[in-house]
């Protein structure tokens, strides 16, 4: 087990190395760059712009503004931001909480709802249930997000007015009702998409599950049907989930970019949108290297976490 | 001292007349729908009630003098004072100062060099410091302080000598005469002292998170990609505030912006405002308010006169004349933009109405290049001494509007013998070197000419203001008049009003005649607000909606 750590840290090191090389260059190879916006406003002369330039270090060589930006985050220095002016790292914590309520509750919604749809699809194969279910999932896969989140808008809130049309919470109401009426809309909408995935998993899963010859053996000794499948087959059917789980962690903390945006959500897919926009290297830099270690740790866990469930995998 | 509003403008007698007839009716019909800003009619004794103002972008940076956006400018209009206040009619006002420095009152010297500013004495900082003259010289000086990250320095770059005569006087030197810097004041907002000087790095500053100023709302609290929350500052020394609480909202999509003051999650809609297409819906909205209000900003079709095929003046005018604009306007702009026929802002004192008005006339476009020389080849494209009649035109890719406009404006060139192509770039190519070093053979552009309601436009249409020459500005066109520019020089020298209209006029007169660029339409903003906001007023010189908070309430 240790020795696998060591391992799959240095290889993971490396990784984030790269990620971070490729990241830079090609944020600096966009046009513009964070002064572009400025240079439409009246008065600005290119002497100002210069002359930010310099003051913000844009002026170096590639190479020296990459060394400079990469020592200083080994020494735990993430940069400021050119938008704000505030440490990256505080940026990047203003957002996480939004992120997390909203992408921890339909993340859940879609965990729960997309593995009982699976389960009963796989077990009631070829009924009318797992044809709605099968139809239903290849819609919610094909329609764009924002179109589901702006029907939503105008049908829930402005025609029939049972939800609010976006925002985390009223502005002056911090209550835990309020969070929750306003999570309502966007969590489904967000779920959507997940569910459709969890369920056409968890449906090949349970099927692969339901044709092994223990399930059989199982049947064979008189268990009742509902027995086989809870202790029998689910139990089997959700190990490669934990590995889906694990690589979808890291989207919990990184966000949804359109759904934030049609929902006025303060997360994190919006603040990447909005520096992106902005040409603030230092926090898409800090986005980046943040949800690679996501990524990173995310596949971590679901190996340990296989390997824990599962005697037959030994990590090493 | 006695009740000296901030922003109570010297309105003419008959101004006045005018108003007290129209106040009765002024609560029931859209104030400024009649053109006359609504005056307070019954602001509530002590602050009451909160509004939220909703923007498409996020307002980050509260250091009011680093590099900031539009929407910045709502919180800086709010938690700051300036010297001065730039009046919705383009009149300077007093604001930390006791009166306008000007030639007449001494504030200014005959020969526009030595400044004298009296400020008021009873201004205090929202931690109770005392406002001094002080302060004025710290916020100039940091300003022009090379370590410091300081948004534009034009006008301040040429303040010398800055000496604090008593904590309510100061004066200083200018380099050379420029009388558009006391209209750049008004931009220009006054920081604490006691609070940045003790800063090692004012770019790092813990002020900058959490701003201190002098103005009608007080910072309270941001929660970051959500909202910034002000709170009334009962101590304010101007008229005002009259709510007690102030959110800016931030709501990153123009389509949500629109339907959340749809469903009244946001009672006024600021930057970018609501869109054109939903003029139209808007204005039928039960309990709103939608207006439409004059912009800064004109849209023109950009010629570098650099090129061959534009330096022929019969070009210029037979292409304007060959542009329907009336059909651009209605047709794709939803009818809310206004003709023009000038750089200058129509809402400008120095707005020259009396300008040829363009005609469209395609016998007319053709009838110009014919009696020039211009001869249609075998392709039925026209030259003369060997230069085809033909350009790239590039805009912001993406913009469809402006992409359609292009579209249209390329079949009606066609028909006068003139081949225009298009090449779109994306927003931040477009406008970086490409556009700044006059790279460009034509391009459409949405441009403020003017600086904080000031007419000097030097930076747009002076000689020395061409970059790709070596020059220091924004004449990205490449236009040069000699009469321009000794007209400009003038202008930037002349500090009376009269004087300077005369000449600025006079310049509108003379671009108007060469066509260095031809204007499409000046932009108008679609303004938005609940019906029961009042003290609202629209000011074309401010970049956004929220410029004057200090006068808002609602109706009891």
């Amino acid at each position: 087990m240790r020795g696998f750590l060591l391992n799959r840290l240095s290889q993971s090191l490396i990784l984030l190395l790269i990620v971070s090389i490729i990241g830079f260059v090609v944020l600096n190879l966009l046009p513009g760059g964070p002064l572009a916006q400025f240079g439409l406003d009246p008065g600005m002369t290119q002497d100002d712009l210069d002359r930010l330039k310099e003051q913000l270090g844009l002026n170096r060589p590639l190479w020296m503004q990459y060394l400079d930006w990469i020592w200083r985050l080994l020494q735990g220095d993430w940069g400021h931001s050119f938008r704000d002016n505030a440490p990256v790292l505080s940026v990047i914590g203003r957002h996480l909480f939004a992120t997390l309520l909203l992408m921890g509750t339909s993340t859940a919604i879609a965990i729960a709802i997309g593995t009982w749809i699976g389960i009963r699809g796989a077990t009631h194969r070829y009924s009318l249930f797992d044809h709605l279910a099968t139809v239903g999932a290849m819609v919610a896969l094909s329609i764009p997000t924002f179109w589901f989140g702006l029907v939503g808008i105008y049908i829930f809130s402005l025609k029939l007015g049972w939800v609010p049309a976006g925002n985390m919470y009223t502005i002056g109401d911090g209550s835990v009702l309020n969070y929750l009426h306003h999570l309502i809309l966007p969590s489904i909408v967000l779920s959507l998409v997940h569910v459709a995935i969890w369920s056409r998993y968890m449906r090949t899963s349970t099927l692969d599950a339901i044709s092994q010859d223990f399930v059989k053996t199982a049947r064979a000794k008189g268990l009742t049907e509902r027995r086989v499948i809870m202790k029998h087959v689910v139990g089997n059917a959700l190990l490669p989930m934990i590995t889906l789980a694990g690589v979808q962690l890291p989207s919990i903390l990184t966000g949804a970019l359109v759904t934030e945006t049609v929902f006025t959500w303060p997360g994190m897919g919006r603040l990447f949108l909005d520096s992106l926009g902005y040409s603030d290297y230092p926090v898409v830099m800090g986005l980046l290297m943040f949800s690679a270690i996501l990524v990173i740790l995310g596949n971590l866990i679901a190996d340990i976490a296989v390997a824990i469930v599962d005697p037959r995998i030994r990590l090493g | 001292m006695t009740e000296r509003s901030n922003t109570n403008p010297n309105y003419s007698r008959r101004d006045a007349l005018r108003l007290m007839a129209l106040g009765g009716a002024a609560g029931l019909i859209a104030p400024n729908l009649l053109g006359k800003p609504a005056f307070a009619q019954n602001p509530p004794a002590s602050p009451t009630g909160r509004v939220i103002v909703g923007f498409s972008q996020e307002p980050t940076v509260f250091n009011p003098l680093m590099p900031h956006t539009e929407c910045d400018d709502a919180v800086h209009f709010s938690v700051f004072d300036a010297l001065v206040r730039m009046d919705p009619k383009g009149v300077l006002q007093p604001n930390l100062v006791a009166e306008v420095p000007s030639q007449k009152n001494g504030g200014i010297s005959e020969d526009g060099l030595l400044w004298r500013i009296r400020l008021r004495d009873d201004v205090r900082w929202h931690d109770g410091q005392p406002f001094t003259a002080e302060d004025v010289k710290f916020t100039l000086e940091l300003i022009t302080n090379p370590k410091f990250r300081a948004w534009r320095t034009a006008g301040h770059s040429l303040v010398r000598d800055i000496k604090v005569v008593s904590p309510t006087e100061l004066t200083w030197r200018m380099e050379e005469a420029f009388a558009p810097y006391l209209s750049f004041l008004a931009e220009t907002f006054m920081v604490p002292k006691h609070i940045l000087e003790k800063e090692a790095d004012p770019n790092a500053a813990a002020f900058n998170q959490a701003p201190v100023g002098t103005g009608a709302f007080k910072w309270a609290q941001r929660i970051a990609g959500d909202h910034i929350e002000l709170v009334a500052n009962t101590d304010y020394a101007g008229a005002g505030p009259y709510l007690e609480r102030l959110v800016f909202k931030y709501i990153p999509d123009m389509t949500v912006l629109y339907t959340q003051f749809k469903s009244g999650d946001i009672d006024l809609v600021d930057q970018a405002f609501i869109t054109a297409d939903n003029y139209a819906e808007a204005s039928t909205l039960p309990d709103r308010v939608v207006m439409l209000e004059r912009g800064a900003s004109v849209e023109s079709i950009y010629l570098n006169l650099e090129k061959p095929q534009f330096k022929d003046p019969a070009v210029r005018q037979a292409l304007y004349a060959a542009i329907d604009r009336k059909a651009i306007l209605e047709g794709l702009y939803y009818g809310v933009h206004n003709p023009t026929e000038t750089f200058m802002p129509q809402n400008s004192y120095y707005y020259n109405p009396n300008l040829p008005a363009q005609e469209f006339n395609i016998e007319r476009a053709r009838q110009i290049l014919d009696e020039a020389g211009w001869v249609p080849g075998s392709d039925g494209i026209r030259v003369k001494d060997g230069v085809r009649l033909s350009f790239a035109n590039s805009t912001t890719s993406g913009n469809h509007l402006r992409e359609q406009t292009q579209q249209f404006l390329q079949q009606t060139f066609a028909e006068i013998g003139v081949e225009m192509t298009i090449s779109n770039l994306p927003a931040a190519v477009m406008w970086g070197d490409f556009w700044l070093k006059s790279q460009f053979e034509s391009a459409i552009s949405g441009v403020t000419n003017v600086i904080a309601g000031d007419p000097d436009v030097a930076n747009r249409l002076h000689t020395k203001a061409i970059v790709a020459k070596g020059g220091k500005g924004s004449n990205t066109g490449q236009y040069s008049n000699p009469e321009v520019d000794a007209l400009l020089d003038k202008g930037t020298r002349t500090f009376d009003r009269e004087e300077r209209r005369a000449i600025y006029l006079r310049v509108q007169e003379i671009v108007r005649q060469d066509l260095p660029f031809l204007p499409l339409f000046a932009y108008a903003n679609v303004f938005g607000r609940k019906k029961g906001l009042e003290g609202f007023e629209a000011n074309s010189n401010a970049r956004v909606a929220s410029w004057h908070a200090a006068g808002w309430h609602w109706k009891d």
